[in-house]
This record gives C-alpha cells, structure tokens and sequence, in this order.
C-alpha cells in the first residue's frame, strides 16, 4: 500500500513522455491536414497506402531492416566471447575491464561516428599508413559496409553489457554441478552457461536492434546519405518537407516493424521471468 | 550523509535562483536567429557596448529548419536571416512584419542591384546580408581536366570524385540546368528527367554532405564539389590548390537577408541591429571574417584589394547574368519530396 504514493510521479512522468506524445504521433499518423492547426485535422488512410503502394518506401525498409539485423548478428558474435571472457575473470579486475569498455560511451555519440571519418577518409589515418606500405588507398568510407561498421561500433556495449551482467551473476552451483556429472567444459557450456544466459542475449539484441533499424545519423555520417535509411526519410518528412503526418505514418509503421521482430525474438527466450538483464 | 543531501539541495537552489535573477534583469534583449559560422562574434560584442542592448544569438543549419521553429510557434525570434525563397513563403504565410525603412539609415548603401528582387519585390521585410552564386569547386592537384559546366559532374573520368549537396534544391538546381530547364521548375515531367539525370549521376558520386564539404574538399577527399560562392572563398584560403567556376549552363544567385518575425518581442531592437549590421564597417567585418560577399559597396571597399577583385566573390555583371533567383516551391513540395526521396533511395 505504502509503495502506491511513490509510483504516483512515475505515473505523471510516464503520462507526460511516453502516453501523450506516443498519442500524438498515432494521431498525426491516421489523419491528414495542415499539421500546425489541428483543426484541420481528418481522419484518413492516404499515408498508409501511400507507404505501401510505393515500392521506393517498402525498399528502404527492408533495407533498414536487413543492416540492422547484420549489425545485431555481428554485435552478438563479438559481444557474446567478449562478455564471456570478462565474466571469468576474478571481480576486480572484471570491473576495471568493464569500465575501460564503457568509458568510450561517455563521449558524445555524433563525436565518436566524426572520428571515424578522420580515421577512414581517403586522407585518413588508416589510408596513410597504407599507402606509406606500398599499398593501394581503399576507399573505406560512403558505403553500406562503413555504415555497419559505424552501427556494430556504436552498439556494441549495449550487447556486452547485458549478456555481461546475466553471465556474473549466474549460480555458480550449477555449472559445478553440471561438471560433477561429468559434462566437459563444451557440454556445460552448450547445456547450462547459454541457455541461462539467454535472456541477457534477448535484451542485447533488442538493444542493438532497436537504435540501429532507426538511425538516420550513422548512414547520413559514413553513408554519405547515398542510400536512405527508413530514419533518413522520417528525418526529411519532420525537417524538410514538413508533413508531420506522413513522418508518423512511417514511424508507426516501424514501430509495428520492432514490435514483430522483439515478438519473434522473445519466442526464443523460454526464460522470459529469468534473473534480470530481461528487457520485457 | 544527510548534511550532504543538505548541501547539495541549498546549492541547487542557489543556482536556480541566480539563473532565475539573472533573466529577470532589465536590461533589453534582442534574439537573433543566424545560420551557423555566419557571423564575427566580435561584432555582437560591439553593437552591444554601443546599443546597451544584450543580444542572445542561436544559429539553424537549414532554412526549412528555420522555418519549422518559426510556424510552430513557441520560440520568439527578433531577427532571423532566412534566404531568398524562404523569404518569399514566408511573407506569404504571414510570419514576418514590415520594417521601418526609417529606423535603417543604412539601407540605402545597399547597391540597387540586391534590392527589389522578386521574393520581397520593394524590400518592405528584408535587408540583404550577403549573397551569392553556386558554383563547382575544384581541386587543381588532383584532376587534369577542368569542369566548366554541370554536365561535366556526369563525366565518367571523375568517378568517386565528386561530392553534391545533400540538399533538395540545390541538387535539383543543378541537373534541372544541366537540362536546360528553369531551376524553379513546377513541372514534374522537368522534374522526373532530373531525377532520371541524377540516378545516373549517383555511381560517380563520393557523398551527398552538408556543411562537411567544406573539410572534406580542403583535406583533398573529394577533387570536385558543389558549393556556395562564399564557402569557396573560404576553402581557397585553406588549400590555394582549390579553383571555383560558374558553370555555363548558368546557376543559382542566392540572397540571405534580415528580416523580423511578426511575433518579433522587441522590434525596435530588431531594426536597431539591422541597421548596425548594414553599416558599412561591419558588414566588412562579416563579410571578412566567413568569405562570403557583402551586397554594400561601400564595406567592400574596405576589403583588401585581392577580395575586392576575386571574381568568386564578387563576379562582374555578365558573369551572373545567366543566373536565376530562387522561387518558392511550397505549394508543389510533394513532388520535390517524391522526386528527392526516389532519387536519394535509389541503390
């Protein structure tokens, strides 16, 4: 009873800055009209159909969709061993790790993506020392690949993360046990240390997931705005053109696009009531 | 630990307190709302000591920026420095009030040939800041031929060489040209032939940047660009290997002027500062100090004498004789949004 006056200001917050503008945003999706005077304001599906009867906006999409998916596929292959290995260590020198691996994430997001402009530009730093090799320059930046690179990057650590804290605070009794009845340490692994540590997994991913599929700096910044990302052109709907309505037309259609995709992924975590680190 | 939490609590306190008090002051405001690296700082500092008035100065990177904050109401601007179209659409939505000419002394030493174009046809809102043309840039260490017009930019030889303005009109300008077509056009089979040309432009493209091309031409990334006259005068200055040209097929002349919002808080202020910015001492301060070109003769004057006659800057009349002004396009906006968004998807 006692706790119900403490939720009372996270209920006010949560009216403020999710319930009211997430209204907004589904009401400007499902109208049209001038979008400063919301008397004008008419229900309609025009931006609906005008998504979808258009291949160029269905394209970026799945355009989106598939760098994003590459980029959690490849944050998890380096995150998981990353996460893995520090949790082994003894605790002391784990925090240290740790925070030697979060400390780049204090500096601004846009600063850390410019300096991989310096790094990879044709004049850059890695091209200097190329070239000083006798090798010929490449050109590193302004393609889907620089674009990956610049999500894995940026991402990372909310994969490591996760997967980081689930693997620490896992009941050591159990693999002790699972090694009492014989299992080698690949069989403990794949039988007790993943499975428990999937919800850990399941939250990196969506992490990852999530701000990647929704970017529209990384691609404007390393891609070289040479192909849009589906944030690129809800970015041109709210900066340029101005038609607020069609810009949450789109973001609801991705909404719904993560929504699927957490939907499918959570079905893979039996575990969804598991020790923490879970995001649902 | 409580005396902390104590502390730490008096300290915010103080704080806001302070911050709340040092609004509160008497002391007359104007707000000005500028693009970004458009201005010497110095001279904010001066019109303030002369004036007694404290100016609070915030910067936009885009017009359509500038727009946006300004019809939604919510912010309150004195003085804002819109281009040309911008300036015509917004006259035509009612944004921006009259100004005084009386209370501006300084606008008659605006040469003629900047005042009464068609986007504020007898300059009742505006005073212009600066102008000029759009051109290509170029890096003479790096190519062996030359470009001198827009089809140039569609010249195989410069593959992965060429760097275009990630920016709706501009880009547009330049292929709607290259066609022979007006850069204003409301035609939309002009504007699908342009889309054609500049989905085939894009496997020779680098990058589609913003205000980036200026680094990226200076440290040699990119041997050509599209860019701004002033911002060319600028890029000269830090690699003299760079060159500018107007191409033949003729280009854009762009305005960028003062004008006051109508929901304007001090208007008196605002004109105050117009004013001051158009005498001709400090506009040859600006003018100095960001490259771009004064439209006041007697503040170019006091340039140097290399400015005065860099034919970037400040071209002779037949050289921006095939050029044309900017029109607001608002009303046919969602073909250029279309248009824009097929040929920036395009793989």
């Amino acid at each position: 009873m006692k706790l119900k006056k403490f939720t009372f200001p996270y209920i006010i917050w949560l009216t403020i800055f999710i319930v009211i503008p997430l209204f907004l945003v589904l009401l400007y999706a499902f109208t049209i009209g001038d979008s400063k005077d919301i008397s004008t304001f008419q229900f309609s599906l025009n931006n609906l159909e005008r998504f979808f009867s258009s291949p160029v906006y269905i394209q970026v999409l799945l355009r989106s969709v598939r760098l994003a998916f590459i980029s959690t596929v490849i944050c998890l292959l380096i995150g998981y061993p990353i996460a893995y290995i520090i949790s082994r260590e003894n605790p002391k020198k784990r925090n240290t790790m740790i925070l030697m691996f979060v400390i780049p994430m204090w500096m601004n997001f846009l600063l850390r993506t410019y300096a991989w402009l310096t790094l990879l530009g044709r004049n850059g730093i890695i091209n200097i020392i190329i070239t000083k090799l006798g090798f010929q320059q490449i050109n590193f930046l302004y393609n889907d690949n620089a674009v990956l690179l610049g999500m894995v990057y940026n991402f990372l650590p909310f994969m490591v993360l996760p997967i980081f804290s689930i693997l620490t605070k896992m009941n050591i009794n159990l693999i002790e046990a699972a090694e009492d009845l014989g299992a080698d340490k690949t069989t403990t692994f794949k039988k007790v240390i993943f499975p428990l540590s999937l919800p850990g997994v399941m939250t990196g991913v969506s992490m990852v997931f999530i701000p990647a599929v929704s970017t529209f700096i990384i691609s404007s910044l390393l891609g070289g705005n040479k192909s849009s990302l589906i944030g690129n052109l809800i970015e041109q709907q709210f900066m340029y053109t101005g038609d607020w309505h069609f810009g949450s037309t789109m973001s609801i259609i991705l909404m719904v696009f993560i929504l699927i995709s957490m939907a499918v992924t959570s079905r893979f975590d039996k575990q969804k009531e598991g020790e923490g680190g879970g995001l649902w | 630990m409580r005396k902390n939490r104590l502390i730490a609590l008096v300290l915010v306190v103080l704080s806001i307190s302070i911050i709340i008090a040092g609004c509160s002051e008497d002391k007359p405001k104007v707000n000005v709302y500028n693009w970004g690296d458009y201005i010497d700082v110095d001279v904010l500092s001066m019109f303030e000591e002369e004036y007694g008035i404290e100016v609070v100065y915030d910067t936009f990177a885009t017009n359509e920026d500038l727009y946006v904050k300004l019809s939604q109401g919510g912010s309150s601007f004195d003085v804002i420095f819109p281009s040309d179209y911008m300036i015509e659409r917004m006259i035509r939505e009612d944004l921006l009030v009259k100004i005084n000419k009386d209370n501006i002394p300084n606008l008659q030493k605006v040469d003629d040939q900047f005042l009464n174009h068609s986007y504020d046809q007898n300059n009742e809102y505006s005073v212009p800041y600066m102008w000029g043309t759009v051109g290509i840039i170029y890096n003479t260490s790096m190519i062996d031929e030359y470009p001198d017009s827009w089809a140039d930019l569609w010249d195989e030889i410069y593959e992965g060489q060429i760097i275009m303005y990630n920016s709706q009109r501009d880009t547009l300008a330049v292929a709607l040209r290259k066609l022979g077509y007006s850069l204003n056009s409301r035609d939309e089979r002009e504007l699908e032939e342009a889309k054609v040309e500049l989905i085939k432009q894009k496997p020779l493209v680098y990058a589609y940047m913003g205000d980036e091309i200026k680094d990226a031409m200076i440290s040699g990334e990119a041997a050509i660009g599209v860019v701004y006259s002033g911002d060319a005068v600028y890029m000269k200055w830090e690699n003299p290997d760079l060159e500018y040209v107007i191409p033949e097929e003729g280009t854009n002349l762009w305005f960028d002027a003062m004008v006051v919002p109508k929901n304007a808080q001090n208007k008196d202020a605002a004109e105050k500062f117009i004013d001051f910015m158009t005498r001709p001492d400090i506009a040859a301060k600006n003018a100095e100090y960001i490259g771009y070109s004064s439209p006041i003769p007697e503040a170019v004057e006091l340039l140097d004498e290399e400015v005065q006659n860099d034919p970037v800057s400040y071209p002779t009349y037949e050289e921006i004789e095939n050029t044309e002004i900017f029109n607001d396009v608002a009303d046919v906006i969602q073909i250029y949004d279309r248009i824009w968004t097929e040929i920036m998807s395009a793989e």
